[in-house]
């Protein structure tokens, strides 16, 4: 089937009950989404479906034929960063930085809905998404700082 | 842990005074001279000769010629072992650290570019890698930046010492006259000669020198600065930053089976279903130890589920009944060491106190569940693996697979943060026996998360037991402190500490459960408080049967000891009728115990807080980690309502010495207070009499953001000049104590047992 990543189409052979993580991390050879917990409870493979924080880990790729997928890829790259990704990097927001694609990617499905959520809002929000290394303060500012900034869910800065 | 309802009665292979002082690194002398045949990377041999080697063990016994060295300088002495410049002045550094997310690569970038005068670009760092690095031990107990920060530091600045002779001899002067900046070394007459230019293959080859010439705080120009992580970009991106992402030709896919509880044993299995699937390449039995491998991940897994449903395992109980757990483990037989008993003189006691305290199990809970690539080619095994201690692990490897240890290279690439031994050596194991099966193909192991949950070994349940007496003046006369601990070190080592070892046919002992020594310690690191006590005794009863498998968990007995100690200072600063934070100051007179102290009071508002009450109220503790670590004191407020405990605001003051990447110390102590408060609220491992039953996030919650402080706000007290204080454990212990604290501030209860919440539900 055909798969719609970051604004590329993909042509994927695997088995329709395959989630979506594996295919990303196995076909489309794309890091970000990690696995965490396969049960949709930890967030560490969340990406964006259709403008919706989703979990890659629970989504068979039969279930998104036509749709839009993003990862955390789909926000920019280390020479150009997107504007949440540099404000992620501006406020050091990760530790060991596992869970940290899928706090991304659910912070970018906020802003795209909500450019300027309230910190209630974010937290709200967030609360599906575990971090265990303590890192959530930095996180935080790095949502305030990136919807601040006025453009924080363009996938690509102005730079 | 009692594999098959064992105990473990053999003794050690190790001589435990041999160990490292932190989590037991097991004296392994092995020859770090072979150079092994890596698959398709470029390596080199190890720059210290065997002879240097044979020292290792001495050296750690305290009888060497090495000690006197700075760091592990003293168990690595050769320049060329840590830094090593090539034609064009590329400087790489070499450390047997690895980065665990704590930021260590940064740091030891920051201190050799400032000892070296060399920009931070024009550097690169290796860390552990048993073909490349000096052994280390583990990466442990907040040890990276005394052991390997010390030695970089020093050793850079020795290598720069021996460029500025090199380039004085070329130009006919005298060293002092030079000066080293950017990777060049200047005369007053304006020549210049380039560090690539002055290096030759011998000129670094040789052993360091006790003393170094350090470059002065004030001319530091990354030491102290900070300096944005060199990892997080990455991470940030979607790069390959993690062993879960490595891809390498030829990869196939494995997951592991494991028995549903800890003396299981295998009694019918059917494999004709998992056969059936296309794409399975294979499925290995090898005792207890099952493990299919297959083309692709998923289905991987599915062959994992469909080799699951098709065992038949022989279950015992024999874990102990959960309610009944502090019980069952003071029943257990214990050996009691007394580390320190004063008696010195005390005036009249006017009243006495004691109290309990428990702690249960508690899960390191990595996010990421733990994962390895191993690959076998012409009877040489390589294993990529997140464990903290790639000399250990190789040692244990090889041991499970009669392989020499020459034969084995790991290689460290980061995981998922670990927080102490969690399964990335098992899963470092479980690789290296399926790729044995396997020739010539890499084999990636995903554990999943139930089997994290399973199978790792948590930190151990605790008790702690204090009584003391106080004067009619509110100062402490006497002090009694016990503390019941199973071991906190039970890391490789042996092929007995690996599951693989204990499951598959061979069934390797697990090796006598020891303790570790003070100062550190282990199930007692921290038991001995830092307060002037003019007559106290403080026994650590160790015991050795394990109904669990446990091992170190980020700070070992620390956070238990210290939430106990700091409790019970606030019950008896209540009792004294003295405020919490000037009955601390009376009783300490270490000067930097007392600067934090006070920091913290004065960014608090301490003396402006409210009276306390009505679900609302503030909490403070203080410790020094290890007694010989970074100082920190935490103060925090909360707000309770029912079982809702909230966190409102935290403050924090941390001396960790020198400081090198001030953000880094900030994130760790951040980090280190929301851990502990997610400890201390929530967590706890559920089993039956059978089996471990928290085994995924709804079973083992921690905190979410719903539970995240309002403010985390960290100051630190710097010491230009000082040596380098291990932080990344330093917080953990106040901020439980100060969490204890503030809610009986709030709410008029004690609460003894860990965690706070289920005791108020």
């Amino acid at each position: 089937m055909e798969l719609k990543v970051n604004g590329k189409l993909h042509r994927v052979d695997a088995d329709a009950d395959t989630p979506l993580l594996y295919v990303l991390r196995e076909d489309l050879q794309l890091n970000a989404a990690k696995f965490g917990c396969g049960v949709a409870q930890c967030g560490a493979c969340t990406v964006v479906v259709d403008g919706v924080a989703t979990f890659s880990c629970v989504t068979p790729i039969a279930q998104l034929a036509g749709k839009e997928i993003t990862t955390l890829e789909g926000l920019g790259s280390v020479d150009n960063p997107g504007p949440l990704q540099r404000a992620f990097m501006d406020e050091q927001a990760a530790q060991c930085g596992y869970c940290i694609a899928g706090m991304m990617m659910r912070a970018h499905a906020l802003l795209l809905k909500n450019a300027h959520p309230s910190d209630a809002e974010i937290r709200a929000e967030l609360e599906p998404n575990l971090c265990r290394c303590g890192t959530h303060m930095r996180i935080l500012r790095a949502v305030h700082r990136a919807a601040r900034s006025g453009n924080g869910a363009n996938t690509r800065g102005s730079k | 842990m009692t594999r098959q309802g064992r105990d473990p009665g053999t003794a050690r292979a190790h001589d435990p005074a041999a160990g490292d002082s932190d989590d037991g690194t097991p004296g392994a002398i092995i020859s770090r001279r072979s150079v092994l045949q890596g698959t398709g990377a470029l390596v080199f041999s190890f720059a210290t000769g065997s002879s240097a080697v044979a020292q290792e063990s001495s050296a750690r016994r305290g009888s060497g010629r090495s000690p006197s060295l700075p760091g592990s300088l003293a168990r690595a002495p050769y320049l060329d072992g840590w830094i090593r410049i090539d034609a064009q002045g590329l400087v790489t550094a070499f450390t047997g650290k690895a980065e665990l997310g704590q930021g260590i690569k940064t740091a030891l970038l920051q201190v050799t570019a400032d000892e070296l005068a060399v920009p931070l670009e024009r550097l690169q760092l290796v860390t552990a890698d048993t073909a490349r690095t000096a052994n280390e031990g583990y990466t442990a107990g907040s040890h990276s930046m005394q052991d390997s920060g010390t030695a970089l530091r020093n050793a850079a600045a020795q290598v720069r010492e021996l460029l500025l002779a090199e380039a004085a001899r070329r130009l006919g002067t005298e060293p002092q006259r030079l000066s080293a900046e950017a990777g060049v070394v200047s005369s007053p007459d304006g020549r210049k000669l380039s560090y690539g230019a002055l290096v030759s293959d011998s000129l670094l080859h040789v052993q360091a020198q006790p003393t170094s010439k350090l470059t002065p705080p004030d001319r530091h120009r990354f030491i102290d600065k900070p300096q944005p992580r060199v990892d997080i970009p990455g991470k940030l991106t979607g790069g390959q930053a993690y062993v879960q992402d490595m891809r390498l030709p030829g990869m196939l896919h494995a997951r592991v089976v494991r028995p549903p509880s800890y003396a299981a044993q295998l009694t019918k299995l059917d494999t004709s279903e998992a056969e059936r699937m296309p794409g399975l390449v294979k499925i290995i039995r090898d005792g207890d130890f099952l493990a299919v491998v297959a083309q692709r991940e998923f289905l991987a897994i599915k062959a994992m589920r469909a080799l699951q449903a098709h065992a038949s395992w022989h279950e015992s109980a024999v874990l102990p009944e959960r309610k009944d757990l502090t019980r069952t483990l003071l029943g257990l037989p214990s050996q009691d060491y007394t580390i320190l008993d004063s008696q010195g003189g005390a005036g009249a006691s006017a009243s006495s106190h004691e109290a309990t305290y428990t702690r249960p199990y508690v899960a390191h809970a990595s996010v990421g569940p733990s994962c390895a690539m191993a690959q076998f080619q012409d009877g040489n095994l390589t294993v990529w693996t997140h464990t903290q201690g790639v000399y250990p692990d190789r040692q244990a490897i090889a041991e499970l697979l009669s392989l020499a240890p020459e034969k084995i290279r790991c290689i460290h690439v980061e995981g998922s943060g670990c927080y102490g031994h969690n399964g990335a050596d098992d899963a470092a194991a479980d690789a290296a026996l399926i790729a044995s099966h396997l020739p010539g193909r890499p084999i990636r192991v995903q554990w999943m998360r139930e089997q994290e949950f399973a199978w790792e070994p948590f930190g151990p349940a605790m008790i702690a037991k204090v009584r003391a007496s106080l004067d009619s003046s509110g100062r402490i006369t006497a002090w009694d402190y016990g503390v019941w601990s199973n071991t906190h070190a039970t890391r490789p080592g042996p092929a007995g500490d690996l599951l693989a070892g204990q499951l598959c046919a061979r069934a390797f002992q697990s090796p006598a459960p020891r303790p570790l020594p003070q100062p550190e310690g282990g199930g007692d690191r921290n038991a001995i408080p830092l307060y002037v006590l003019p007559r106290a005794k403080v026994v650590h009863h160790f015991i050795p049967s394990m109904p669990v498998r446990v091992s170190a968990l980020r700070s070992l007995g620390g956070y238990m000891n210290v939430f106990c100690i700091e409790s019970f200072m606030d019950e008896l600063a209540l009792a004294a009728g003295i405020d919490p934070v000037e009955f601390r100051l009376r009783h300490l007179e270490d000067s930097r115990a007392r600067d934090v102290i006070t920091a913290t009071a004065r960014r608090f508002g301490w003396a402006q807080r409210g009276p306390g009450g009505h679900g609302t109220g503030c909490g403070f503790a203080f410790a020094r980690y290890k007694n010989l670590a970074a100082y920190c004191a935490v103060a925090l407020e909360v707000e309770v309502a029912g079982d809702n405990i909230r966190v409102r605001r935290v403050v924090a003051t941390v001396d960790t010495g020198q400081v090198v990447n001030p953000d880094g110390v900030r994130n760790q102590i951040e980090g280190g207070i929301l851990q502990s408060l997610s400890w201390t609220l929530f967590e706890s491992v559920g089993f039956d009499t059978r089996r471990i039953l928290s085994l995924d996030w709804a079973r083992y919650p921690i905190m979410r953001f719903s539970a995240v402080p309002e403010s985390v706000d960290v100051q630190i007290i710097d010491r230009p000049g000082d040596g380098f204080l291990g932080c990344g454990e330093a917080s953990q212990g106040p901020a439980a104590g100060a969490l204890g604290n503030a809610v009986a501030n709030a709410t008029g209860k004690r609460l003894r047992d860990l965690p706070l919440k289920a005791q108020l539900a």
